[in-house]
């Protein structure tokens, strides 16, 4: 498996300065709304701690939950399947196809199919698979994977847009007006619609007392997708399971302010039986979560709702872009699932962080962010997965900042020292923070120096 | 043993220690009148609000709202339309509707919403395949915020329910806000007591 080098890959988008200052400018405008949104209810801090404490309850009991939930799923009608990995998981799915001869399937936005890279596997085996969420569908025609879990083309210009447009679906290539651009893929779209033979979502909550998955979205694509053919699929990850039908209400309220700064998505729909004479079918998938469950710092993880909050905020995410993340989960929430995955593959991630705290901050199911993306820092340097440079780096740092007297020489120095390196040191390709950065000028005197002559007499008895 | 049991295995060796279930208070959304919050609040998420006497002739106001509707498909008795609903055997049949009719069976203040299931819609597809959508609110069946709404357990037993609120909406390039992604293009809520037919 090839190591992910999120600060190489990243290069590339930072290169492209009139995407990059758009992208970071979209999500902080993302960020500011739901400040403003979640600012305006007196609750707000109160409903982040009720949420965190019923997913935590739920992750504790986890196993009854998913029972209770399949109980009563099972006595709706639904027919309910189980997967331990991503290959599981596809096959389940092939199979629920093939015995219905379906060959078209329609489907919402959804991260764990992305996880178990089930399109390809499905187009592999003659089966056409349609993204209808119009991000997540640019995403498709482009051969690329999701950028952002909430808003999936959000690293694109409308101009890169109108040439995927063009080249797939037929568009006006000079034509980059994005109104024309969406009622595009709108009438595209359609037709699949009216004819395709099965039907997917994912869950944003699968409720254990009434067995029903709640799906929230704003295109009205997830009800077409499950309200017109004669098969239904709903694709689930065991830690979307809560307990009752009321805590939706915390979590409803949360979402959507939280990823994108309204009240609620425009669609909060909630499936629990088939219509008459179709059939639903309900996977759900474990790939990793159980193992992440048992890891005493990790399991916290799992009670992420996939706002994006903590993607928007993040000076990181918004100057590097989802794709140079290399997996399906990208910013700070990304950095601390994705090492649970494969850690060699995904080792570099949690450095991806300036460890600000921000996105701790903003989560609505108080995920300590932060926290564990510093604690998985430690699980690597302990297993040795970190880059050679890094490692002498941090060894020769180590030794001067565990010793006063070495510090204080070495910071003594370091003034002067920048204003006579030559350039060739300091920024260097050993030198990862040369890059990209000139070292602001060295102040007169150290903060030390000031001190001793500033004191007030006494300070030190 | 099967993947279930095995995944529920693995599941219950690795849950942490038990944490409580904390109880839900009531949340209440402070003061004025649920109506104009509705408003506002549906308002805001690009739905519109129509207004209409308990005598006002419905079918004339949706002639009114929509003159070039060719295609109008009522789930309600209270409007007639020109596309039975009983007739649909398949729910794209309902591809051609230029205006679909529906009374809601209650509205959320807080965010604008209106509950839709299988009992109100007939053909759950009227409320995604029509172009614009006109739904019916009784002003005194508003609640007041998400929490109200997910109260009443017993309306969560439809094999299908919504809460839509205004109408389909995408912002997936450049944050561009377009209405009409893939569902309804607008939503019209006629706040209005039901009647007789």
């Amino acid at each position: 498996m090839k190591r992910i080098d999120h600060a190489e890959a990243s290069s590339k988008f930072i290169k492209a300065t009139d995407h990059l200052d758009f992208h970071d400018k979209r999500l902080w405008d993302l960020r500011k709304k739901r400040d403003r949104v979640s600012e305006a209810l007196p609750e707000w801090e109160e409903l982040r701690v009720l949420a965190s404490a019923i997913k935590e309850h739920t992750l504790t009991h986890l196993g009854d939950y998913l029972e209770e939930f399949e109980r009563n799923a099972i006595a709706n009608g639904a027919q309910v399947h189980w997967a331990k990995d991503a290959a599981e998981h596809n096959q389940v799915v092939l199979d629920i196809l093939s015995a219905h001869r379906a060959q078209t399937l329609v489907k919402a936005k959804s991260m764990l199919t992305d996880e178990c890279e089930m399109r390809p596997f499905l187009e592999k085996r003659g089966i056409v698979v349609m993204e209808t969420d119009l991000g997540e569908r640019i995403q498709q025609l482009d051969d690329e994977p999701p950028s952002h879990i909430v808003v999936p083309a959000v690293h694109k210009l409308r101009t890169d847009v109108a040439r995927v447009f063009a080249d797939t679906i037929g568009t006006d290539r000079k034509n980059s007006d994005v109104h024309y651009l969406a009622e595009s893929q709108r009438q595209h779209t359609r037709p699949y619609f009216l004819k395709a033979d099965a039907g997917m979502t994912g869950a944003n909550f699968a409720v254990a007392e009434t067995g029903t998955v709640v799906v929230c979205t704003n295109e009205g694509n997830a009800d077409l997708s499950v309200n017109l053919p004669r098969l239904y699929i709903a694709c689930v990850g065991i830690e979307k399971v809560i307990p009752k039908i009321e805590h939706l209400g915390v979590f409803v309220r949360m979402l959507s302010r939280s990823a994108l700064g309204s009240p609620i998505t425009q669609l909060t729909s909630h499936f629990r039986k088939p219509r008459k004479g179709t059939e639903m079918h309900i996977v759900l998938v474990d790939n990793g979560r159980s193992d992440r469950l048992a890891m005493p710092d990790f399991w916290y993880s799992l009670k992420c709702i996939r706002c994006g909050a903590c993607m928007n905020t993040c000076p990181v995410y918004r100057r590097s872009g989802g794709l140079s993340y290399g997996a399906t989960y990208s910013g700070p929430i990304g950095v601390i699932i994705d090492p649970a995955f494969d850690l060699r593959k995904y080792g570099s991630l949690p450095f991806a962080s300036t460890l600000n705290g921000s996105c701790t901050s903003v989560c609505p199911v108080k995920i300590n962010i932060h926290e564990q993306i510093y604690k998985w820092r430690q699980v690597i340097a302990e297993r040795r997965q970190l880059p050679f440079v890094k490692q002498e780096a941090m060894r020769a740092a180590g030794k001067v900042l565990s010793s006063p007297k070495l510090y204080r020489a070495a910071v003594e120095t370091a003034g002067a020292g920048v204003e006579h390196l030559p350039r060739l040191m300091m920024y260097s390709r050993l030198n990862a923070w040369g890059r990209q950065r000139e070292v602001p000028a060295a102040p007169p005197y150290t903060f030390r120096q000031w001190y001793l002559k500033n004191r007030p007499l006494g300070a030190d008895k | 043993m099967s993947t279930r049991d095995d995944i529920l295995a693995k599941v219950r060796a690795g849950e942490p220690p038990a944490l409580p279930l904390p109880e839900l208070r009531a949340f209440v959304t402070p003061g004025g009148s649920k109506l104009d919050a509705f408003r506002t609040a549906l308002e805001r998420m690009g739905g519109k609000v129509a207004d209409a006497s308990a005598d006002s002739d419905l079918r004339g106001l949706v002639r009114k709202l929509f003159p070039e509707a060719k295609v109008v498909c009522s789930a309600t008795t209270e409007v007639a339309g020109n596309r039975a609903l009983g007739d649909v055997k398949a729910p794209a049949e309902l591809a051609d509707v230029d205006v679909g009719i529906v009374r809601a069976a209650f509205g959320v203040a807080e965010t604008g919403s209106v509950w839709l299931t299988e009992s109100e819609l007939g053909v759950n597809a009227l409320a995604f395949l029509s172009q614009h959508l006109v739904v019916l609110l009784d002003p005194d069946h508003i609640v007041g915020n998400m929490h109200d709404a997910y109260r009443d357990r017993d309306r969560f037993d439809a094999a299908y329910g919504v809460f839509m609120t205004g109408p389909s909406a995408t912002a997936d390039i450049e944050g561009v806000l377009i209405h009409g992604a893939q569902g309804i293009r607008s939503l019209t809520a006629v706040l209005v007591p039901p009647r007789r037919a």
